[in-house]
């Protein structure tokens, strides 16, 4: 037995929004990738299923998180060669006690390296170390003739630079090699500080760019003058300290709670309680995990949003006139009403040559909204004073983006699509978001 | 650092329980079928720590080679300590019921090999007076039911089979532990609806590595199992005919 087959399951991003009924097939080896991928037109490759919206979903699902093993590590140089259904919390449980971390990560540790290298993810660090891609030394991977290639920025890098940030589009990706980086304690240490508005808060990061990790609470309920007051968090790996990493299982939520328990008032007093709370210019050592992965303890947080689930909402703008930009988005934002529970600012660094990558350099906004008919019509409105910014939407995060919006913000997605046609990836690799996008 | 046997390394179970000894730095020699993923999770354990990983590739329905197959386990690691038995197939019920070879066939792969190797292998534990032997029986094999008769009276087979090994070899210091998992999400599974009695691999392994430990007799994972099956094996033949179960 090489591949299972499931009956049709209903599937979803980590928005729980939209759903789709798939066949979910669970390949074992690499002859079974190759296998599945002859007998079938059209597959995306899908591993935790922690990117929002559609972009795992499709009518064939393969899932990759069977083939989750690490194939080499040195220790000497912290060269890590794993399998893509590998998690990154379980590499973070190998190389931590041998002095490894990292070179980028997002704020969970339940993605896979596959999914990482697809959305090309950032992290606390964005501002000086870039992308997850930006790290990545090698992938394998399978194209859509069968062939399994390897592509480096060296190696077939048009694929390698369509492939990082690709969505999947562009094959499956099987496994890669990563440069991680030499940590010589298991904690952080992390400095607060609170900015009263959206103007301070660009300023304390403009002011911090050197430090390695970066990134704001925002409370975007506040309006007027307190428009935008955050509360900085900035981190240094701790030069002293042990090397051992504390791993808790999550505790879980069970159900899907009524969605009505977070509304205006209880976000509000969050909201509120969080600014309180936060005291200034404090430094403390914090543990590596809930530094970086502090929703990682909640498990299956989503399902506080209810059965309607959730849509994220990220974008980028562009510095110049960055600050002035975001004003005018979080005062839209203020007067829909739609508070967001969590909201999240942070300062990128330049960016990168890969066709489909987020990051450019600016101000980036990650915020969530419960799921309704009127949130969908507000993520339209933000979409083209986005674009027309000179701003972008983070894929990963986007459910209900229009085509011609991700046309005007991703400007390379004809070279994208060209690639894709030179790889054999045209039709055979598609989602619903891929799709919904007009890609091919 | 213990010396580690796992026959059918690349169940779902075996390997989850491979990961957890090879992050305590064991020594595993491995033994399955398909050899590609055979080298896969071989290198995977090295990685995770593993003292050093060997692997044999054959089938186990082919029991001649079974003491051939003990003989290089023993040879590589300078002996065997503990030995987890985790082969297996899931058998389709309705098959079977239509071919008398596919159910011998299935009685085969999930109960005589696995006697065939406790045989052997309890003679050499038995004459050197120490090791543990662990294998993976099944709660089907607790009540035979018309879902999966062929599988259940299989599973029966080895826990009889275990239980009264477990006596003969008590007085040498060899532990005989019978695991029953309940249903588990794992690839051999894959087909099934999942609902609140389904359990993760990671933690199945977590259990039976901790029984292993404590050198238990015969344990349900997850423990719950045990209140299920006392309750199955409790309803009258009368009833229990009529039952859809």
């Amino acid at each position: 037995m090489t591949a299972t087959t499931q009956t049709l399951t209903n599937i979803s991003g980590w928005g729980n929004y939209p759903t789709q009924d798939a066949q979910v097939i669970t390949p074992l080896s690499l002859s079974a990738y190759q296998t599945q991928l002859a007998q079938h037109p059209s597959i995306i490759a899908r591993g935790m299923g922690r990117s929002y919206g559609d972009s795992a979903n499709a009518p064939i699902v393969l899932q990759t998180t069977y083939c989750d093993h690490f194939i080499a590590f040195d220790k000497a140089t912290g060269l890590l060669t794993v399998e893509a259904g590998v998690l990154l919390r379980d590499i973070l449980k190998i190389t931590v006690k041998q002095g490894w971390f990292l070179p980028v990560t997002p704020g969970t540790s339940f993605v896979t390296v596959g999914g990482a290298i697809a959305s090309d993810v950032h992290g606390k660090n964005h501002h000086i170390a870039g992308t997850f891609g930006q790290h990545v030394v090698s992938i394998t991977m399978l194209l859509g003739t069968g062939e399994v290639v390897t592509t480096s920025p060296t190696e077939l890098p048009d694929l390698f630079h369509a492939t990082c940030g690709g969505m999947g589009l562009t094959g499956v990706i099987l496994s890669a090699t990563i440069q991680l980086i030499p940590i010589q304690s298991a904690f952080i240490a992390q400095k607060t500080i609170k900015a009263d508005c959206i103007e301070a808060a660009c300023e304390a990061f403009e002011t911090n760019s050197s430090g390695t990790y970066s990134v704001a609470w925002i409370d975007c309920l506040a309006t007027g003058k307190h428009l935008g007051r955050s509360v900085l968090m900035l981190g240094e790996h701790a030069e002293s300290g042990r090397l051992d990493l504390t791993v808790k299982d999550p505790i879980t939520v069970p159900i899907h709670t009524p969605a009505a328990l977070l509304n205006s008032m209880t976000m509000r007093a969050f909201n509120n309680a969080y600014w309180v709370k936060a005291s200034g210019d404090k430094t403390q050592t914090v543990p590596l995990l809930p530094y970086f992965y502090p929703l990682d303890a909640i498990g299956g947080w989503n399902k506080l949003y209810g059965k309607a689930g959730f849509l994220q909402y990220q974008f980028v703008l562009p510095k110049v006139d960055g600050v002035a930009n975001m004003r005018n988005i979080l005062t839209q934002i203020a007067q829909s009403g739609q508070g967001s529970f969590l909201a999240v600012l942070k300062q990128f660094g330049q960016a990168n040559q890969n066709l489909l990558s987020f990051p450019i350099e600016g101000y980036t906004l990650a915020l969530d909204f419960k799921m309704s008919q009127s949130t969908i019509d507000l993520l339209h409105r933000l979409d083209d004073m986005v674009a027309g910014m000179g701003g972008r939407v983070y894929l990963t995060k986007d459910a209900v983006m229009l085509e011609v919006s991700f046309k005007t913000m991703y400007s390379n997605w004809e070279q994208f699509e060209a690639v894709r046609q030179k790889y054999g990836a045209i039709e055979k690799f598609a989602s619903a978001q891929s799709k919904r996008l007009g890609l091919a | 650092m213990k010396k580690i046997l796992i026959i059918g390394a690349t169940s779902a179970i075996a390997e989850h329980c491979a990961r957890i000894w090879a992050g305590r730095g064991d020594a595993l020699y491995l033994v399955a079928r398909n050899e590609e993923r055979l080298k896969t999770i071989a290198a995977d354990l090295k990685v995770r720590g593993a003292a050093e990983t060997d692997t044999y590739w054959t089938d186990l329905n082919y029991m001649d080679h079974h003491a051939a197959l003990l003989d290089a386990a023993e040879a590589a690691m300078g002996g065997i300590d503990t030995v987890l038995i985790a082969h297996g197939t899931l058998s389709n019920q309705n098959a079977c019921e239509e071919c008398v070879e596919e159910t011998l066939a299935e009685i085969k792969t999930n109960a005589l090999s696995t006697i065939s190797l406790l045989t052997l292998i309890a003679n050499r534990f038995e004459s050197k007076e120490s090791g543990t032997i662990a294998v993976i029986s099944s709660v089907a094999g607790d009540r035979g039911r018309a879902s999966n008769y062929v599988y259940g009276s299989a599973k029966a087979m080895i826990t009889a089979f275990t239980s009264g090994m477990r006596q003969r070899l008590h007085k040498s210091n060899v532990t005989v532990i019978t695991i029953k998992p309940g249903f588990i999400d794992t690839p051999m599974t894959a087909a099934f609806k999942k609902g609140l009695l389904w359990a993760k691999p990671t933690k199945v392994a977590d259990k039976i590595v901790r029984a292993i430990d404590a050198k238990k007799n015969e344990v349900y994972v997850p423990a719950f199992w045990w209140a299920v099956m006392v309750i199955i094996k409790t309803v009258p033949v009368a009833v229990f005919k009529k039952l859809m179960l």
